[in-house]
């Protein structure tokens, strides 16, 4: 148990020390910093100073962990576009994110989950056949084109709910919430269902194979004859037994959430890190790209670790397979 | 006349290539299973509009000569109220048929689509046979790439590399460069699917009595791995080849549509849904509405054959 522990997080520290390593040489091939930095009126003397302040002239591994120092810091610099620290600027945007992706979130675990259960028992029903047939579209269907197709019909045809921003935003500390006020709570709506929608088809499917291999079980048919009824069958018995993979890739899908946000903040011009890191790639902001980079590697490694370990923790008998299976 | 007599080289005891094809397991799935066979002809009919397209349109979008603004945001099915003009599914703002800019635009998506899935399969299955086959630290280290990779959504990779390789490149060829860089970033992005499943069966393949006989036999590990291993993991390999097609068609025109890939001047389906996004508020919705159900009908029969297509190859899934 201990053993493994270790080697997830010297696995988790190697994934983020790589990334670190492509988020430093995004700075160093990606255009000079000195040009970005002096103006055209510049003398060799300016460069080579400027070049000596920054380090520049160090060896590439000692300015690499010199990055890696600043960047455990939070620091990476000024956004080239905006002027302002990238460090400001992604925490004033993260909320808005955060929010966002809490709430797709939820909607895709309790719908997913829900559906799951419901096509699985109904299994030759009609609704179920059609509720699978509608997930197979749902997964055909590209995020950005659910977002335009879910603004048209709400905003543009029905002008129930506003197609772009956050709405009205309280301010609580450091941290801005759409969360209390009614033009906030709207605006959240059709975003959270663009993003939650794919990951929902998802763990409803994952629900349903899931479900369907417990009830084929002998405990289920034993329980069955036993005259227990259904519905204590289906989700004290059976509901259970389907959890542990649900958690896993519930989990991992959470990452997915964060950047799957990247197109829905676009298509709603939702004020998100996304919707930053976006306009970061068209106009080149390096710095802005590394430390967005930077900061989902440490949300997905993080959230993978916990995963692994949860579910090291839930299941017993995979302590035993994965260290007999262990191969890396 | 009989059919020994057509092909006289043909020995009777074997069948033909065609009849083998015919009488194959593989076809008799596809000919008994409708949604498979109405897929395969959607897909067929929109690659043969996407690559006949010079002949199929009846404009060209890109030829500003041809282009009249007076017929700009004709609505689908009717005449224009200035010049008479008739466009099955309505033109732009800029009088461009709609219905052309969806076949040339397909065209894009299609080839980048192509493309990027090919580099990818290339570049996995050289991967992941080297993987499988040497072992040793090799394996570690292409493994752990893929690892690594595997954390990240594969969108977000093409994103990163479309970014840095824009930052690369000088501005003056970004336009023309863009849709290469597209197809690296989609494949790049993607190749670790394919390296995996190689890996895996290679490692099966490899203990086999025919590569040991053919390792006996002096063949060199070069020459094993081509042609003897590799035509044992095809199949895996095809079926995550059309999955992975929907999906490169999908991230094309979802980088189009965040303005990170195929630039106005080459619009691809993602490109014209991005620009018919914007007439979506002023009520022209024939330019977002046409070319979002062409990627819709794309990729959504793209997927259903993939399904056919596993389930097929591989019996023991079901």
């Amino acid at each position: 148990m201990l053993a493994y522990i270790i080697r997830r997080v010297a696995q988790s520290i190697l994934v983020l020390l790589v990334t670190g390593f492509v988020a430093f040489s995004m700075f160093s091939f990606v255009g000079d910093p000195i040009d970005n930095m002096l103006g055209q009126e510049r003398t060799v003397a300016d460069i080579a100073r400027l070049r000596e302040q920054l380090g520049l002239d160090q060896p590439f591994f000692v300015q690499y962990w010199r990055f890696l120092e600043q960047a455990a810091q939070g620091n990476f610099g000024l956004s080239y576009r905006q002027g302002r620290p990238v460090s400001d600027i992604l925490i004033e945007r993260l909320p808005a994110t955060l929010e966002l992706a809490f709430v797709s979130g939820l909607l895709a675990l309790c719908g997913g989950i829900g559906l799951g259960i419901f096509t699985a028992i109904r299994k030759r029903g009609v609704s179920a056949n059609v509720i699978m047939t509608l997930s197979l579209v749902g997964v055909s269907l590209p995020t950005f084109l659910i977002g335009i197709l879910l603004i048209y019909l709400f905003s543009v045809e029905l002008g129930w709910l506003p197609s772009f921003g956050r709405g009205e935003v309280t301010r609580l500390g450091g941290w801005t919430t759409g969360f209390l006020t009614e033009s906030g709570l709207k605006a959240l709506i059709l975003p959270a269902i663009t993003l939650g929608l794919y990951q929902m088809t998802l763990i409803m499917r994952l629900v349903r194979t899931e479900m369907l291999e417990v009830l084929r079980m002998d405990y289920i048919r034993f329980a069955r004859a036993r005259g227990i009824r259904e519905r204590a069958i289906n989700f004290h018995h059976a509901l259970k037994n389907t959890l542990v993979p649900v958690i896993t890739i519930t989990g991992l899908q959470l990452g997915s959430i964060i950047a799957f946000a990247i197109i829905t903040e676009t298509v709603f011009q939702w004020p998100g890190v996304g919707l930053l890191f976006i306009n970061a790639v068209q106009f080149v902001d390096i710095p802005v790209m590394a430390a967005y980079l930077m900061m989902i590697s440490v949300m997905f490694v993080g959230i993978n670790l916990i995963v692994d370990l949860l579910y090291f923790a839930i299941d017993p008998r995979l302590r035993v397979d994965r260290s007999a299976a262990g191969g890396h | 006349m009989t059919q020994t007599e057509l092909r006289p080289k043909a020995d009777p005891a074997r069948p033909s290539r065609f009849s083998r094809a015919v009488n194959s397991d593989l076809f008799h799935s596809f000919r008994s299973n409708p949604v498979a066979v109405v897929s395969a002809i959607v897909v067929m009919v929109l690659i043969l509009a996407a690559v006949f397209a010079p002949l199929v349109a009846p404009h060209d979008p890109f030829n500003p000569a041809t282009l009249n603004l007076m017929n700009g945001f004709t609505p689908p099915g009717e005449a224009n109220a200035f010049t008479g003009d008739f466009f099955v599914l309505g033109t732009d703002d800029q009088g461009r048929d709609v219905f052309s800019t969806i076949l040339y635009g397909m065209r894009i998506s299609l080839f980048v689509g192509f493309s990027a899935v090919l580099f990818a399969m290339v570049l996995g299955v050289i991967l992941g046979l080297i993987a499988g086959y040497v072992g040793g630290w090799v394996e570690t280290i292409i493994m752990r790439i893929a690892d690594i990779q595997l954390t990240f959504p594969a969108i977000l990779v093409a994103m990163l590399i479309f970014g840095i390789a824009k930052g690369i490149t000088p501005p003056a060829y970004r336009d023309q460069m863009a849709i290469w860089v597209l197809i690296v970033a989609i494949g790049l992005s993607d190749w670790v699917q394919f390296a995996r499943v190689v890996r895996g069966a290679t490692l099966v393949e490899k203990n086999r009595e025919y590569v040991q006989a053919a390792k006996i036999a002096g063949r060199s590990a070069f020459s094993i791995m081509l042609r003897h291993i590799l035509p044992n993991v095809m199949n895996s390999v095809l079926v995550i080849a059309t999955i992975s097609l929907a999906l490169a068609i999908i991230a094309e025109a979802t980088l189009s549509f965040l303005g990170v890939g195929a630039p106005p001047t080459k619009p691809s389906l993602g490109t014209l849904i991005s620009i018919g996004q914007g007439f979506m508020f002023s009520g022209e919705w024939w330019i977002l509405i046409f070319p979002a159900l062409t990627l819709l009908a794309l990729a959504l029969s793209i997927n259903l054959l993939g399904d056919w297509l596993r389930d097929a190859l591989n019996p023991k899934l079901r």
